[in-house]
């Protein structure tokens, strides 16, 4: 709350001017769904702030019992990889089956590998 | 035993008027986030009021002094009874406004609810406590949401500012009756299955200064008008008739029918 003051404020962020709602900045919201998993992308919101974000995370995204925990980072803060870029970047790894763990033992008492 | 029914009526009819009030905004609210986030205090006001009507069936249909026909449910107690058999307090039925007022409405009601149920989660009688203590948590929530709204109104920009303070003109005379006792509420503290509705008062008053204070908005030196009603006692403001008319119409026009 103390650096946002966004409901009046433009804070930059890229959403088209139109409706009022769409003045807040919008949030990325995390869930984690049960202790000692990680936090899963869960979608997105608007909100005025951090704390506000996180109220509303806990209505449209945990009304079903799906998280223990939230985060929410604003959507401005996430610093994408370029989808053109794609080839250069993920093909590579194609070929290089040697990079997978996929030849050890695992016990069958480990879980969530 | 007609006080139990009664004290458990009021509690049941309290939750059920305020979560058709705010039912009202589902599809309406100010934005997506919000229309879900109302509609889900609504459920939540809804699954109250469900506990304490099956509760009140149960002492009804168990209650030798018949004073409702047989066979009652929480279906027939919401639906079949009439605006004077209703003990909702004012503040509930009065009309959403805007959000501004919607709003100071919850946060009114909540933090009233949030310390009844603290003293309730004691009561004597275990299913009362049951249910509050199951209830707190929720009412925990809405207290927090509609206070944090407060602030953002209140300390907000002019404009939101001017109609938060105009909710409190509006409303501010209908919590005086969260206070007054009425004749059930007292036989319930002095038996132990309720509680002492004016010890709630400074509680209250804390609560909502803390938060007046945080939003920059003012509590009215004193009373503009004084009620002539009260809810508790089945004499309601015009509003509530308008209610149960829209909320009973279904059950009345086609008795029975069932989803």
């Amino acid at each position: 709350m103390e650096e946002q003051n966004s409901i009046s404020n433009d804070d930059g962020n890229n959403s088209p001017s139109g409706a009022r709602g769409n003045e807040w900045p919008l949030w990325e919201i995390f869930i984690r769904s049960k202790n000692g998993l990680d936090h899963k992308h869960a979608g997105s919101l608007h909100a005025a702030d951090a704390e506000m974000a996180i109220e509303n995370a806990r209505d449209v995204y945990t009304r079903r019992m799906e998280g223990v925990s939230i985060w929410a980072v604003e959507s401005k803060y996430i610093h994408a990889s370029n989808p053109d870029e794609a080839s250069s970047l993920y093909d590579p790894a194609n070929d290089k089956l040697y990079r997978h763990p996929t030849f050890y033992d695992l016990p069958d008492e480990l879980r969530n590998m | 035993m007609n006080e139990l029914i009664n004290y458990t009526l009021q509690l049941a009819d309290n939750s059920l008027i305020l979560g058709h009030r705010n039912s009202e905004w589902t599809g309406h609210g100010p934005i997506l986030e919000q229309d879900i986030a109302i509609s889900n205090i609504v459920l939540d006001l809804i699954g109250q009021a469900r506990n304490f009507y099956q509760y009140a069936a149960v002492l009804i249909n168990n209650s030798t002094n018949q004073q409702f026909n047989q066979s009652t449910t929480e279906d027939t107690l919401a639906y079949l009874r009439n605006e004077n058999e209703f003990k909702n307090c004012l503040l509930v039925e009065q009309p959403n406004g805007d959000w501004a007022k919607t709003i100071l409405r919850q946060f009114f009601f909540s933090a009233y609810q949030f310390y009844l149920y603290q003293h309730l989660q004691n009561s004597n009688d275990e299913t009362i406590a049951a249910i509050a203590e199951k209830s707190l948590k929720e009412v925990t929530y809405h207290l927090r949401w509609s206070s944090e709204w407060i602030i953002r109104l209140g300390d907000g920009t002019e404009e939101s500012n001017s109609r938060m303070q105009k909710a409190i003109d509006d409303l501010w005379m209908y919590t005086d009756e969260f206070f007054e006792a009425s004749s059930y509420e007292l036989f319930a503290a002095n038996e132990g299955f309720g509680a002492g509705v004016s010890l709630l008062k400074k509680d209250w008053m804390k609560k909502v200064k803390d938060v007046f204070d945080e939003a920059t908005l003012s509590v009215p030196a004193e009373l503009k008008q004084q009620i002539k009603w009260f809810g508790k006692e089945g004499k309601h403001s015009e509003h509530l008739g308008y209610i149960l008319t829209e909320m009973q119409f279904l059950q009345r026009e086609y008795p029975n029918s069932i989803w």
